[in-house]
């Protein structure tokens, strides 16, 4: 007898609505008027917690630096940070734009060591072009990630399990097929540097710029690559369509699907952004240190993770900024040489990562929470 | 959308055909039949109300009308000329927009970016094409200002309107995106009798900008004030259809609670013992009660009225 149900269950429709003119009501007729405040529309920004975090972790290493020289607030110290946090950054910011996408990748850092060793394959062993290694190295990156967007979007299954899975193979590649290839030895190295193509390869991806009397070294063409990507991904995602419909399969897939925006081919897009960008700090890696070695970046996963999500990226999807992802690279950058600097045994970097990524949740999703709640 | 019959278009002045009729439509799930033999029309600047119980076939045909489902007997036209959708974006193109209940928004994005989700502004060329921010927001803006809707801040994500916002700015979109027929399912189901009121503006707001309105409640209370033709459904069939002056409020209040059904069912409840819990609380919802029709009040139940409370006072 649902007639009973229903007249039982909906109390809040006996009443009678108000049946008042058509007219213009301002406040949508409910009486609450008022600009949303200026604070709400900051709290309302996802990159504010890890700035806020950026800034207090800059200034912690600032007072604890034992260097003799206080190398800290030097150019070398900008530079040792910076360096750091490029090769997690140019991973983060893409893997933050998967996690608004409502995505994880989990074969992100054993991806960046399989492409390295790739790199050092074709160009050590094979004596290739670097540069048609480079173009293999990509291309191998972005297949990598199409079939990791279509099991995803076609089984229905969890990425993190497809991912994990991916990881998993290239892993148990990256070692037992390196030491097949290699003749029982887990690193390749180049042996002489006149390959052909190498040296201008060397400069885009693996070079130093910038050289002064304060900072003989300069700074490495890594950096430069993770600002232009950071500054990409921020306008993607604020400024295209695609932007528009990342926020939009990651917040709700299916109401995304119902105004018509293509949410398998979004996602596949997203995973293969994030495995080109695993083979972009394979290339980079390799060209910088002239070897590579199996299960390099293997664990990276999880501090591009951590990058994103203190990034104010919400793990849930729908939610995030890139800009965010980038700070929290660099809040990772400066938490691993700080502890250098500071004079403590590097043993800590993983309690004070664990402690930023608790306080950067906690403050984030406070935040977020007095956001989307201002107007309840 | 094919059109599989020549009816001649409707000739300018005379009685107009209807924007959008069904005709005699009915639907089998394998031998269940889920609505049989049911016609309405919709006309121009006119809501046509779609009241029934629960399984009485409203979704289904509303599912017929957006699109969803294609009718296994009679037809629906628009224009007066025969058509059979295969999709709700044929149903579109006709110029015939469902808002469903779960309205296709996404909570967490701006009022904005879901105003204008598939179908951004574009401006440039090449790679620099780029989804054009300023006319998505001044857009916005202006649809919903269009339907007598000011937000203050289109920025604001679409999760932190309250429910009748969000079914206004679901509309609005509709409208906005060249909507001539408007179909809403259950707009104001889940919602209190503040929000009720607010949707229901924007009912009358599409009606006077010359939309035809297609609004399926089982609520009488909310069809009556905005509706013009009210067709009742029961069982799939049906029960009738009706102008607004033919049939008065306390008749389709009988009407929709099954008339003798109910009396006998009030006549049950008041012989179960400590029932009276569900009498109406007048400390909870005093404006619902006050305005209760008496063969309501009967029914009414605060199980849910301490959840409706703060919606209305936020």
């Amino acid at each position: 007898m649902t007639s009973a149900d229903t007249a039982v269950a909906r109390p809040d429709e006996a009443g009678p609505p108000p049946a008042g003119p058509p007219a213009a009501d301002p406040g949508a007729g409910d009486g609450r008027g008022g600009q949303a405040g200026a604070l709400t529309r900051i709290l309302r920004r996802p990159a504010l917690g890890a700035l806020l975090g950026a800034v207090a972790v800059f200034v912690l290493f600032t007072i604890t630096d034992s260097t003799p020289q206080h190398l800290w607030l030097t150019q070398t110290g900008f530079q040792a940070w910076a360096q750091q946090a490029a090769f997690f950054g140019i991973m983060a910011v893409p893997v933050g734009l998967l996690m608004i996408g409502g995505e994880f990748d989990l074969s992100t850092g054993g991806m960046t060591g399989f492409c390295a060793i790739i790199m050092a394959l074709l160009v050590g062993n094979e004596h290739w072009n670097a540069w048609a290694a480079v173009a293999v190295t990509f291309a191998f990156g972005a297949v990598v990630g199409a079939v990791n967007g279509i099991v995803v979007t076609r089984s229905g299954l969890p990425s993190f399990i497809v991912t994990l899975a991916t990881y998993f193979v290239f892993r148990g590649l990256s070692v037992g097929g390196v030491l097949k290839v290699n003749h029982g030895s887990t690193s390749i190295g180049l042996t002489g540097t006149d390959h052909p193509g190498l040296k201008s390869a060397k400069d885009v991806f693996g070079g130093s710029f910038a050289h002064s009397s304060g900072l003989p070294v300069g700074y490495q063409t890594g950096i430069l690559w993770f600002a232009g990507v950071t500054v990409v991904a921020v306008w993607v995602l604020a400024r295209t369509r695609f932007g528009n419909w990342v926020f939009a399969v990651g917040g709700d897939a299916d109401a995304a699907r119902k105004v018509g925006v293509p949410v398998r081919r979004t996602k596949i897009l997203l995973f293969m952004t994030t495995s080109t960008a695993a083979a972009l700090v394979g290339v980079i890696s390799f060209l910088q240190t002239n070897t590579a070695v199996s299960e390099q970046g293997v664990g990276y996963e999880f501090y591009y993770i951590i990058a994103a999500v203190v990034g104010g990226c919400l793990l849930t999807g729908g939610h995030g900024s890139a800009l965010g992802a980038a700070l929290g690279a660099c809040i990772i950058g400066m938490a691993l040489q700080g502890v250098i600097y500071s004079g403590w045994d590097s043993s800590w970097d993983f309690t004070f990562l664990g402690a930023i990524l608790f306080l950067a949740v906690a403050v984030n999703t406070l935040t977020y929470q007095r956001a989307m709640r201002a107007r309840r | 959308m094919t059109t599989t019959d020549d009816a001649p278009m409707a000739a300018p002045g005379a009685a107009a055909p209807a924007l959008l009729e069904a005709d005699g439509v009915g639907k089998y799930f394998g031998s269940v039949r889920a609505l049989s033999g049911v016609s309405l029309s919709v006309h121009p600047g006119q809501v046509t109300c779609v009241l029934g119980d629960n399984g009485a076939g409203k979704s289904t045909l509303i599912k017929i009308l957006s699109g969803v489902f294609t009718p296994d007997e009679g037809e629906v036209r628009v224009d007066g000329a025969a058509v059979k959708f295969h999709s709700p974006r044929d149903a579109l193109s006709a110029g015939i927009a469902t808002v469903f209940q779960d309205l296709a928004m996404v909570p967490l994005m701006a009022i904005w970016r879901n105003f204008f989700l598939g179908s951004e502004p574009t401006k440039g060329w090449g790679p620099w094409r780029r989804f054009d921010v300023e006319a998505a927001r001044r857009r916005t803006r202006e649809g919903l200002a269009a339907m007598g809707i000011d937000l203050r801040d289109p920025d604001q994500p679409v999760g932190t309107l309250s429910g009748g916002e969000r079914q206004s700015v679901a509309i609005a979109r509709a409208v906005h995106f060249g909507a001539r027929v408007l179909i809403l399912d259950e707009p104001t189901s889940a919602l209190g009798v503040k929000q009720a009121g607010v949707v229901l503006r924007r009912v009358a707001q599409a009606r006077e900008r010359g939309l035809g309105v297609v609004f399926i409640t089982h609520n009488p209370h909310h069809a009556y004030p905005v509706g013009d033709r009210f067709v009742v459904l029961n069982r799939g069939r049906l029960l009738g259809d009706w102008a607004k002056d033919e049939i008065g409020r306390e008749d389709l209040v009988r009407l929709m609670s099954g008339g003798a059904e109910l009396d006998a069912l009030s006549h049950e409840l008041e012989r179960i013992p400590g029932l009276e819990e569900l009498a109406p609380d007048p400390a909870v919802a005093p404006e619902e009660q006050a305005t209760a029709a008496p063969s309501e009040a009967v029914h009414a139940a605060p199980a849910e009225a301490p959840r409706a409370a703060p919606e209305e006072d936020g």
